[in-house]
């Protein structure tokens, strides 16, 4: 099975890098962009064949580890 | 006041903080590797700075996982004394040690210089022999210090006198929320600052500013 996680910062949470990207698109001529958020995506392949379990364990994983949820939010999609 | 250094893979200022240990308290520290699962019978810990694991996923998520780190959360938990330096402080914080995150720094540029430091809590097993409000010089090596943490969180650390260290007027390198530069958990065992006072203890180093932090530790 594989899962899909997107980690992205939370709102009101400052993104330099993001802020950073914006700036670099508008020197390039791109007009119009009023903001960009940089945000993570994961490709997890696992052994796990029931759903149920797997949601679980990356539920578990994204809380343990991939995402600090301090700041940032996460999204898991199962294929 | 027996004292042990970890090291992870990507840590670089671990021989500087055993020689600042040893050179002021005049006991020689343990230096444990990370892979251990048991912490030596010691009176204190110190996570140095560096680029654990890169720096990879966020900086201190990796090293905060491994096996050292059960044990000193354990030990921690009872009392034993823990001091994060820079990385150090990513790691304990990513541990969950302390609250709040150390962000990229607000204008993205690494920044490595001397900031002057406030000491806006002297009551604590590290700055006790400092007063309170003394400011100092201390070296900033980092790219991700920008502290933040929840407003709630804000509040009762500026209510509890938990922030330690604050970057002084206009000396702010990163950003950080308050000009956050050191904090201390509620039960006053664990310290994590962002700037490098072992870098600031002996002649050699320009300035000895720092030198009275260590002496602290012999006292607590």
């Amino acid at each position: 099975m594989k899962a899909k996680i997107k980690v992205t910062l939370k709102n009101g949470v400052l993104d330099p890098q993001g802020k950073a990207i914006e700036g670099a698109l508008g020197s390039l001529g791109f007009a119009g962009v009023n903001g960009v958020r940089q945000g993570k995506y994961f490709e997890i392949e696992l052994a796990e064949k029931d759903k149920a379990n797997a949601e679980a364990a990356l539920k578990s994983m994204c809380e343990k580890l991939i995402a600090n949820t301090v700041i940032e939010n996460y999204e898991i999609e199962l294929a | 006041m027996k004292s042990a250094v970890i090291t992870f893979p990507g840590i670089n200022r671990e021989r500087d903080m055993l020689l600042a240990l040893e050179a002021t308290t005049g006991v020689k520290p343990i230096s444990v590797w990370h892979t251990e699962t048991t912490l030596p019978d010691v009176d204190l810990v110190v996570v140095p700075g560096g680029f654990s694991y890169g720096d990879y996923l966020r900086c201190g998520a990796i090293a905060a996982r491994s096996p050292i780190m059960a044990d000193i959360k354990a030990k921690a938990m009872k009392g034993l004394k823990v001091i994060g330096v820079c990385n150090g402080f990513q790691i304990i914080t990513e541990a969950g040690l302390l609250p709040g995150v150390l962000m990229r720094n607000a204008d993205l540029h690494f920044v490595c210089r001397e900031v002057k430091l406030k000491i806006e809590n002297n009551q604590t097993f590290f700055t006790n022999k400092m007063a309170k409000g003394q400011i100092v010089s201390c070296p900033v090596a980092h790219g991700e210090g920008n502290y933040a943490c929840d407003a709630e969180t804000l509040k009762r650390l500026e209510g509890e006198g938990r922030v330690v260290f604050r970057y002084a007027e206009g000396s702010n390198p990163n950003g950080a929320t308050n000009d956050i530069a050191g904090i201390i958990n509620e039960a006053g065992n664990v310290i994590g600052m962002m700037p490098h006072p072992e870098n600031m203890i002996e002649p050699l180093h320009g300035k000895m500013d720092c030198k009275p932090l260590f002496e602290s530790l012999i006292a607590a």
